[in-house]
């Protein structure tokens, strides 16, 4: 099952909707990485409100997908994680270390558009 | 009872499926559902990295007093040499897993790990005082 990443203005929207195995993850990841550079997005939106269960796994990927686009120069928010899956991943002792998270879609285009304009802003020393 | 057979990557996905509705069935709230679910996934993705091939037993162990749900998952893979070490904290022995057993430790109300070569069994359950 693939993902499907959408173009909206200069950004990538992309949703998870449903159970991803261990390799879809993993292309995943490889989808995001190679559309951030193809579209040559200034910051991408990762929706998981469908995700029921994020296990340590998962989490490892989503935080390393973050950290590989931010490497590219595209910031990533991660948004609409349950409350019981924040539960089950701090329990575990897991989290989005590093990762700019937010509520819901609306609060991840806010913190994203904040985020692109820190990366323009910053002194080229 | 519901037995899942845990042979490739989509099997982890199942196993985790049929743990979070034997859960909701027997009335657990969605938190337990999803820790019951995260540990099994944490399971039965280290029976498909590690051994290969298992399975997952679900039962509903309830009695008088508490609503309670027991998963075994099990395989006949190489063991884990030393439990001990593996229970530890930043204990891994392979790829993603540097949670592992520690954290699934965490999530559920009932732990319980035998290994030795041929055969590992781990067993979780969450229970819930009936009202």
């Amino acid at each position: 099952m693939k993902v499907p990443i959408l173009r909206l203005g200069d950004i990538l929207l992309t949703s998870i909707q449903v159970e991803l195995t261990d390799q879809e993850t993993l292309d995943f990841q490889a989808d995001v990485l190679r559309t951030a550079k193809e579209t040559a997005a200034k910051g991408i939106i990762i929706d998981i409100t469908a995700m029921t269960v994020v296990d340590s796994y998962t989490a490892r990927v989503l935080n390393e997908t973050a950290t590989m686009a931010k490497l590219l120069g595209t910031p990533v928010v991660i948004c609409g994680i349950q409350p019981a899956v924040a539960m089950a991943l701090v329990e575990m002792g897991r989290g989005f270390a590093g990762v700019e998270t937010a509520l819901n879609l609306d609060h991840a285009m806010w913190k994203l558009h904040r985020l692109i304009q820190e990366e323009r802003e910053e002194p080229s020393t | 009872m519901r037995r899942v057979q845990i042979r490739q990557q989509a099997d982890v996905v199942a196993a985790r499926q049929a743990g979070r509705e034997a859960a909701k069935e027997l009335g657990f709230g969605l938190a337990d559902q999803t820790r019951l679910a995260t540990a099994i996934s944490e399971l039965a993705r280290n029976v498909v990295q590690y051994a290969g091939a298992g399975q997952c037993t679900i039962s509903d162990e309830s009695d008088d007093q508490f609503i309670r749900i027991r998963v075994v998952v099990e395989d006949h893979g190489p063991g884990i040499p030393d439990v001990e070490r593996a229970l530890r904290d930043g204990f891994s022995t392979g790829n993603g897993l540097g949670a592992g057993l520690p954290g699934t430790k965490r999530l559920v109300h009932e732990f319980d790990i035998e290994s030795k070569p041929g055969h590992t069994r781990v067993t979780v359950g969450m229970r819930k005082r009936r009202h």
